[in-house]
């Protein structure tokens, strides 16, 4: 199997592989016992490319507009190993989210957004949040009962939006209520927009990861260059991201395998709807956040606020690298950390007080 | 390019031995397999090998049938041995009725001579479906002029290389059957 060395010339001569191999090749990675970390990224690098596997072949049999619903049912019942597509792009769109958010705050609090990774770093939160728009949007393509209300209740978000929201709402949906029209444009959305924004973003993201190579945590900067350990990204950490991979495959195997995502009953704007309905796990937080605020602030003003304050608090996390800029542990650096816990900590105890609230 | 493809080929190895060794020795490979025969790397290469193999499978097999789904369905559809058209009895004579038989359309005609005659209506050239022409009491295929016997299904003149296929045709009161002649 080995390939002929005037082919192997061939190529490298005409595409200029030697300078990308030397690029590859560049990059060491720190080993201390942190490097766990070092791996998330990878691993939603991993579901993403299953995402686009399996929403391939979904897009086979899938038909958006008014068959919807029709379309999906044949997917998870009639079409062979179609529950399992069906379930392994929802698994994975969990692991992808999960995954990401473990690297994002891994990422913050080793402090790896400080210069010259700022780009990492904002290229970074917006693709988590291109990340949560496709999980938005793909919620609503099976048009069962769940994903109906629960389109609903998301486009009441930029609903409170003051002035232009409710424009943005009815663009969104196609009309004021949600339709076909509503399916057929989140289907463009999901399937060709947000790739299409999400794709340029993840290059420049990996490539920049490529360039900068992984930051030390601070405990480490600590330790002299000369006794820091490292190994080389090409070919042996990529061996153990392999192996991540592997794992992440048979996890997602395993979920889907043993709980096959379920179609509800179709979608009815005439029916109530169904009790203890909220949001995937990625959007408890702020569905809690806009229930408590709606509930201290009485109408539309405690949504409007809960939004506000949660804007703020997405951009106070984007510009942190323009704030905790300095390698020494100063003051700075410390509000940082102190930020970065609360804000982890609001999404844990509203996440698991969303989920008190509907058990 | 050279260094880069020895060390990728040594990469699985890495676990075992250190890199210094490796490149020490870049050439220990072919020798290793000359004096060992059976060796502990050929072993973990074989085992990589398959485990790689049965993932393959492992994906590759579900999606296979997921593509192959509507196929698989419609050579169940067009494996049926038995079709009952309802009102048929009632074709005028001199007049033919398209049907489907399993996935191909197919015609049944009512000749003047009260004759009943049942043939698949996909022509045997390339596949247009053929037509019956009641003036000239033949079977027509409009892509390239082929024409064919409306009692017999035989080709006539024209392209066709073959007959139509012929089915047996039990007219009853309310409807006729028409089936795969065994
Ligand atoms: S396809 Fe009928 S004559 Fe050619």
């Amino acid at each position: 199997m080995k390939i002929p060395a005037k082919l192997t010339d061939f190529m490298v001569d005409r595409l200029g592989l030697d300078e990308i191999f030397a690029f590859a090749k560049k990059k060491t990675v720190p080993v201390h016992k942190h490097t766990f970390w070092y791996y998330w990224g990878g691993i939603t690098l991993f579901a993403f490319i299953i995402q686009v596997l399996t929403g391939v072949l979904l897009l086979i049999y899938y038909r958006p507009g008014p068959d919807a619903y029709e379309s999906v049912r044949q997917i998870t019942y009639d079409i062979h190993f179609g529950w399992l597509i069906r379930s392994t792009h929802n698994w994975a769109a969990n692991i992808f989210l999960l995954s990401a958010f473990i690297h994002m705050f891994s990422v913050y609090f080793m402090k790896a957004y400080r210069q010259p990774r700022e780009f990492g770093w904002w290229s970074g939160v917006l693709l988590l949040i291109v990340g949560l728009v496709f999980g938005f949007s793909g919620y609503l393509l099976p048009m069962d009962d769940l994903s109906y209300f629960a389109t609903k209740i998301g486009l009441e978000i930029p609903n409170s939006i003051p002035v232009i929201g409710p424009t943005i709402a009815n663009l969104f949906r196609g009309g004021v209520e949600v339709t076909e029209y509503t399916v057929q444009r989140f289907f463009a959305l999901h399937a060709v927009i947000l790739p299409l924004v999400f794709l340029p973003l993840l290059m420049f993201h990996l490539y920049l990861v490529q360039k900068h190579g992984m930051a030390v945590p601070e405990a480490e900067e600590e330790v002299p260059v000369e006794k820091r350990k490292t190994m080389p990204f090409f070919p042996n950490f990529m061996a153990k991201d392999l192996a991540m991979w592997l794992i992440t495959l048979n996890v997602i195997a395993i979920l889907a395998a043993l709980f096959p995502w379920q179609l509800g009953p179709q979608a009815d704007a005439l029916k109530p709807a169904p009790a203890g309905i909220h949001p995937e796990w990625y959007f408890m937080a702020q569905f809690q956040i806009m229930k408590v605020m709606g509930n201290v602030v009485r109408g539309f003003a405690g949504e409007a606020l809960g939004m506000t304050l949660f804007t703020l608090g997405i951009l106070l996390w984007f510009i942190v690298p323009l704030f905790d800029m300095n390698k020494q542990s100063g003051r700075r650096a410390k509000i940082a950390t102190y930020f970065g816990l609360l804000a982890l900590g609001v999404v844990l105890i509203f996440t698991i007080w969303g989920y008190a609230a509907v058990a | 390019m050279a260094s880069f493809r020895r060390e990728a080929s040594n990469a699985p190895r890495g676990a075992n031995r250190t890199m210094n060794e490796e490149i020490n020795q870049p050439h220990s490979e072919p020798l290793d397999e000359e004096n060992e025969g059976f060796t502990r790397r050929g072993f973990v290469k074989v085992a990589i090998g398959g485990v790689c193999a049965a993932y393959g499978v492992a994906v590759g097999y579900p999606i296979y049938r997921y593509l192959n789904s509507p196929v698989e369905k419609a050579e169940a559809a067009a494996a049926v041995k038995e079709v009952n058209l309802k009102d048929a009895d009632k074709l005028p004579k001199g007049t033919a009725l398209v049907f489907k038989f399993g996935t191909h359309p197919s015609l049944l005609i009512h000749h003047d001579d009260d004759t009943w005659v049942a043939l698949d209506a996909v022509c045997t050239h390339l596949g247009c479906t053929v037509q019956y022409n009641p003036q000239q009491k033949q079977i027509v295929c409009a892509c390239h002029g082929g024409v064919y016997d409306a009692k017999t299904g035989e080709n006539i003149s024209g392209p066709p290389p073959k007959p139509l296929t012929k089915y047996v045709v039990n007219v009853q009161a309310g409807s006729v059957t028409v089936s795969r002649s065994a």
